[in-house]
């Protein structure tokens, strides 16, 4: 048990304090004045962990370690590793980023409002952080459980619907999941733990890495956890709550689910099921590699065809999940090292994207592209902000999202041409939804509707130029966060060998 | 007497006390089924235990025997307490639908 | 080290300054501030650039790194890497020479827009010329590809200038995604050198050692798919529709992106190629070919426009065409040479007709025209030496540079050197076409544009003057061997690009070269005579229509891609989405619901019921315990 308090340990407990306080505080904008301080504290801290990495020295703030359900093995076992530390790093930036494009939205009953937003920053922090299954577990469904109650209470007029569904869906995969971490569990080896107690098996990380399955149960458990993590992020045929979830929720929210939760799935595979199951992945991984390649090109396709502007952005973010995906399956240094960065750019640009589309859709009440028009006229700076959102989201060189896209989709190359190709005709379809997007809604004359857009205030200016910021910094020098996760792709790739 | 002819007995009672509270709607009978059950198990009870009593265990542990019977004067306790309560409930149902047959008490069907 | 490499970061870093400091100060800088500045930063840049060029034509080149762009563990290290040698050294000046023209000429023709719109211009501009410059300074095919994406993003930009305009839009739109489908070729051919020889640095993938470790197959495989690229950005069948639609463009945008230096972007890939692309025959067949075939397709069309700005356009897409029959013939001198002359005198014309357009009050149909000579001395003499040039009349620029793409054609096959030459002929027919229409008989405008009609300002004029003594003298870089000269362009792009063989004797030369001066002269004598009364032709028929309509190619891919495409999507998402996938999940969950309803007959709520099932369970809890 460590004598002073670590990183991992103040990115969960934050937010988690601060969520349950911001219940009980005595007004609706002191609850908001609260997140936003909280959110903001914690992206410091997280900048300050950025310069404790070194390993050798720094291993007693990144990690923690108590026993907490010591007869079943488990351990609150928490910690940053690289790729941890990045995703950490999203939700860090994310929600201060969210806290301060909403800041002038009036919600009903702001202090659950608020206080259900931090507890699900707790949760997404602690999925990134854990090392124990159990406590991944944990924080998975702690996550999950907040953002249930924000797209209810919060959401659109067919939230119940969609907010059911959502819930459903993904407790059906996490509940998959739980059954094959038992198992798992069940079959790891006996350790000794502190005061002599010995523990029959273990949820840790180590010795679900080191557990001895046959192909065969691997098999069954590649599909559990597989299933699981292929509805959070979502792939296709598993996606068809994302966008009417997407749609229906507010729209903070839907950029927690779009920005950081999507990443949770691809997290997963990372962490606890290539490394666990290295046979079946080898096995499966073409399985994998296809549907999610089937499902960027369908999902673009369907992109197209959108006229809700809510779940264009929702297919748009499937296509490119689904990239990821396919690349991590995909097994080699270049592939997995794009999809790591594209994890943390994606976040950032869809953010970008919903805010503009959340103000769109405050300020003239719809969320048809069809109805829409003119906007550039009104607003300037919104329009040049968005456009270059959009070009990141389609991998404009120099943006952020294209080394990314460039090594993902060379890595998928080096698997089968053809991979690259089809993945490559959702770079293209990607181009024609987006620009098409931009072009009802932003160019052409102005309507009834767009004729009273003001331009945008202060705070929404201040987010996207804060994404901006990183759409150009890591789209010159993306080098910045390769360094960073690179650790990370070496160790998935060795526990491949 | 023979063990197997108590045994018997109570099997006899106890089936015409489950068959009763399965066929019967009225409340009382039921009720009277439900003592007759629970009387025949008392009456297997006494059996045994004076079975055991003239068994050379019995020698050993002094309480051996009386076991069971005390077991009798609970349930006979606590069978006097659910008849008392088991009544009532009766007494009230009669009062407020002036009827005792349990078909009309479905109603937390919906 | 010597001191000038210390600038050369410089070249594409002041227009990155000039877009940032106008688009950022749109609201507060003045017109002649945001012009002066535009201009300036590229006027920076090309005398950087001239003094690069002087550094290089002493036989210096250049190899700067800067920075890992991406670096994988055990993968590839792309470095942010200029490569600067006599190929890039002579597309600099080019780029910012006659950007910096081009950009002159927008102080005064963009002077209408309001200050904002104004400075926005600029700094689109500069960003193309930012990103121009990138495309050829980069020493590897990923910064090349910033490049070449970056002047997608600028044309789009720029064409949809006047976004209001949904026809503009649209026509933006085109040209970037027929671009993308273009950038996806390029992009899977440098996977493919990835995946094979692990670098894309022009000095490793060229070198020996490397090229010997890719397999025929390879090699086709990878010339195919970067010519595929450069069909899209340099307008080559079947992706060049989009070009003729950029004309929505402001006029300046034309000249410098889609006719001086973005389309040329394509040719400059491949002869940066070279040493790729001499080894693949076939794709070398390909794209002399497909070029060939552009360009008298384009041409035919250009015959029956009426539109001064498509015309101008479908002659580019010729002119481009024959840019790659060269590189097809393995003349990539020829090609380089043809970029050369081909951006004075085409961004000459664009000018010129931008001028016109300008006088006449935003017209653009030439039917609407004539006599305007005597209105415009300057800018009609100078687009008379534009049409002069491009059609070869000897002594002018296009002269040289058509004639030796001619010239490698023959010797390689003479049927493409037929085709070449008859493509050449209705150059020079529809490109008189278009000067006697416009500018001289008598004018058929309405009274209120003529009263309008005048010369427009120096700071139009000046650059159409300087490009129409470039248009001429330009040519004197390549004078062949046959007429006197020593080819001063080829002895200087040697280091890069090996001159081609040319088997032809001098008589054969002087011969093909009469041969098509007396065909070209004809052309245009039988140009004037047809249209010197300026008699209006008919509505077209038969063949002609076909001309007119474009070989309906544009409502082929409408009919064939597009629509396809459309029915493809509505018809996943009304029926594979909604019913198939969301109709099992939602399927589910109805199942659930229509289960627990049957299962509720279960709990009738009859005492009697109850007990029974507990009877009955127990019982068998009964005969389990005993038998089992």
């Amino acid at each position: 048990m460590g004598t002073y308090i670590t990183f991992p340990e103040l990115f969960i407990l934050l937010p988690l304090l601060g969520g349950i306080i911001a219940f009980f505080v005595s007004s609706g904008p002191a609850a908001k004045r609260m997140a936003l301080f909280v959110s903001v504290l914690v992206w410091a801290i997280f900048v300050v962990a950025l310069f404790y990495t070194d390993r050798t020295k720094y291993i007693a703030y990144n990690n923690v370690n108590y026993l907490w359900l010591k007869y079943l093995g488990s351990n609150y076992y928490v910690g940053l590793d690289a790729m941890g530390r990045m995703l950490v790093g999203l939700t860090a930036t994310a929600f201060p980023l969210i806290f301060i494009a909403t800041a002038k939205n009036n919600v009903s009953h702001p202090k659950s409002f608020y206080g259900l937003m931090l507890l699900s920053q707790a949760g997404l922090m602690g999925v990134f952080c854990a090392f124990d299954a159990l406590t991944f577990y944990f924080f998975w469904e702690l996550a999950l459980i907040p953002v249930y109650f924000l797209c209810s209470k919060w959401g659109g007029e067919k939230r119940i619907q969609a907010t059911f569904k959502f819930f459903v869906y993904t407790f059906v995969g996490s509940l998959l999941m739980l059954i094959g971490i038992i198992y798992v569990y069940l079959h790891t080896e006996p350790r000794t733990i502190e005061g002599g107690i010995t523990a029959v098996h273990s949820f840790t990380v180590g010795s679900f890495y080191n557990v001895a399955l046959t192909a065969m149960e691997q098999k069954w458990l590649f599909v559990l956890f597989f299933v699981a993590f292929a509805i959070k992020m979502p792939i296709f045929p598993f996606h068809t709550w994302q966008p009417d979830a997407y749609d229906q929720s507010p729209t903070p929210v839907t950029m927690i689910m779009s920005g950081i939760m999507v990443k949770m799935g691809l997290f997963g595979v990372v962490r606890w099921l290539i490394p666990v199951l290295p046979l079946a992945t080898k096995q499966f991984a073409s399985i994998a590699i296809i549907l999610s390649i089937i499902g960027i090109v369908y999902a673009s396709c369907l992109a197209m065809v959108q006229d809700n502007i809510k779940r264009l952005v929702a297919y748009s973010s499937i296509a490119h999940i689904g990239l990821m995906c396919a690349s991590i399956f995909a097994l080699n240094p270049t592939s997995v090292q794009g999809a790591m960065i594209q994890m943390f750019t994606h976040g950032i640009n869809i953010i970008g994207l919903w805010i503009v589309v959340e103000l769109i859709e405050r300020q003239t009440g719809i969320k048809n592209i069809s109805a829409l028009g003119g906007l550039a006229q009104k607003a300037p700076t919104l329009t040049i902000l968005l456009v270059i959102v959009a070009f990141a989201n389609i991998a404009l060189p120099l943006t952020n999202a294209f080394p990314g896209e460039f090594m993902m989709l060379s890595g998928l190359y080096e698997v089968k041409t053809w991979y690259a190709i089809a993945a490559g005709l959702g770079v293209i379809l990607s181009a024609v939804y987006t620009l098409n997007m931009i072009q009802k809604v932003f160019y052409g004359h102005t309507n009834d509707l767009t004729q009273t857009v003001k331009d945008i205030a202060w705070n929404e200016k201040l987010a996207l130029i804060i994404i901006v910021a990183f759409v150009f910094v890591l789209g010159i020098y993306p080098q910045l966060m390769i360094e960073l996760t690179k650790e990370s792709v070496a160790y998935l790739l060795t526990t491949m060998r | 007497m023979d063990i197997q002819a108590y045994i018997a007995l109570s099997l006899t009672l106890f089936t015409i006390g489950v068959v009763g509270v399965l066929t019967r709607r009225n409340a009382i009978i039921i009720f009277m089924c439900v003592e007759l059950m629970l009387n025949a198990v008392n009456l297997l009870l006494v059996a045994f235990s004076k079975m055991h009593a003239l068994s050379p265990t019995a020698k050993a542990l002094p309480t051996y025997a009386s076991d069971a019977q005390i077991f009798v004067f609970f349930i006979m306790v606590v069978a006097a307490a659910e008849v008392s309560v088991g009544l009532a409930i009766i007494v009230m149902m009669y009062r407020n639908i002036h009827s005792v047959d349990v078909n009309f008490l479905n109603r937390l069907k919906n | 080290m010597n001191h000038i490499s210390q600038f050369v970061w410089l070249i594409p870093v002041l227009p990155l300054i000039g877009f940032l400091a106008n688009g950022l100060g749109r609201n507060y800088l003045s017109k002649s501030v945001a012009g002066f500045m535009g201009s300036g930063v590229v006027l920076g840049s090309f005398v950087l650039s001239l003094l690069v060029f002087m550094q290089v034509q002493s036989g210096v080149t250049m190899n700067l790194h800067y920075f890992n762009f991406i670096q994988i563990n055990e993968g590839i290290t792309i470095g942010f890497d200029y490569k600067i040698d006599q190929l890039s050294a002579l597309f600099l000046l080019i780029i910012t020479g006659i950007g910096f023209l081009i950009h002159l000429y927008s102080t005064a023709y963009m002077h209408e827009e309001s200050g904002k719109d104004f400075a926005k211009y600029f700094a689109y501009l500069n960003l193309f010329v930012f990103s121009m410059l990138l495309l050829v300074m980069g020493a590897n095919y990923i910064i090349l590809f910033i490049g070449w994406e970056g002047v997608g993003l600028c044309s789009y930009l720029l064409i949809g200038y006047w976004y209001k305009n949904n026809h503009y839009t649209d026509a933006a739109k085109k040209a970037f995604i027929m671009n993308r489908i273009g950038d996806l070729g390029f992009l899977l051919a440098v996977f493919w050198l990835i995946a094979k020889i692990g670098t894309i640095q022009y000095d490793e993938v060229f070198n020996a050692a490397n090229l010997s470790r890719l397999s025929a197959f390879d090699i086709s495989g990878i010339t195919l798919l970067l010519f595929v690229g450069a069909t899209g950005k340099s307008a080559q069948i079947p992706l060049y529709t989009w070009l003729p639609d950029a004309m929505a463009g402001p006029t300046p945008v034309s000249a410098l992106i889609h006719a001086a230096t973005m389309v040329t972007a394509g040719i400059y890939m491949i002869a940066r190629s070279n040493a790729l692309f001499s080894l693949a025959h076939h794709t070398q067949t390909i794209i002399a070919v497909v070029g060939l075939a552009t360009a008298l397709l384009a041409a035919s069309i250009a015959i029956k426009q009426n539109d001064i700005k498509k015309i101008l356009a479908y002659s580019t897409v010729s002119q481009l065409g024959f840019m790659f029959l060269a590189l097809g013939t393995g003349n990539y001198v020829a090609a380089v040479f043809h970029v050369l002359t081909h951006a004075f005198f085409k961004a000459l014309m664009f000018l010129g007709s931008g001028s016109v357009i300008h006088a006449m009050g935003g017209e653009q149909d030439i039917r609407k025209m004539g006599g305007l000579h005597k209105h415009m001395k300057v800018t009609s003499i100078t687009f008379l030496i534009g049409c002069i040039a491009i059609s070869g009349i000897p002594g002018f620029s296009g002269f040289f540079s058509k004639d030796e793409i001619l010239a490698g054609a023959f010797s390689h096959h003479i049927a493409l050197y037929g085709v070449a030459l008859f493509t050449a002929l209705l150059t020079a027919f529809y490109m008189f076409r278009l000067y006697i229409l416009a500018f001289t008989g008598s004018f058929r405008g309405t009274q209120d544009q003529a009263h309008h009609l005048h010369e427009s300002p120096a700071a139009m004029t000046i650059p159409l003057t300087i490009l129409a003594i470039l248009s001429i003298v330009g040519g004197y870089v390549g004078v062949p061997e046959a007429l006197g000269g020593h080819h001063a362009l080829a002895t200087y792009l040697s280091p890069v690009v090996p001159s081609a063989e040319h088997a032809l004797s001098h008589q054969t030369e002087y011969a093909l070269m009469g041969l098509s001066t007396v065909l070209v002269i004809g052309a245009i004598a039988f140009a004037w005579f047809r249209f010197k009364g300026n008699q209006a032709e008919g509505p077209a028929t038969g063949f002609g229509k076909i001309l007119e309509n474009k070989w309906y190619v544009d409502e082929l891919y409408e009919k064939i891609i597009v629509q396809p495409l459309k029915k493809t999507a509505s018809f996943l998402q009304s029926i594979l989405e909604n019913k198939v996938i969301d109709g099992f999940v939602n399927g589910v969950g109805k199942a659930v619901n229509y289960g627990s309803r049957q299962l509720r007959w279960l709990q009738s709520g009859q005492v009697g019921a109850y007990i029974l099932l507990m009877v009955i369970g127990m019982l068998v809890l009964f005969i389990i315990q005993l038998f089992l």
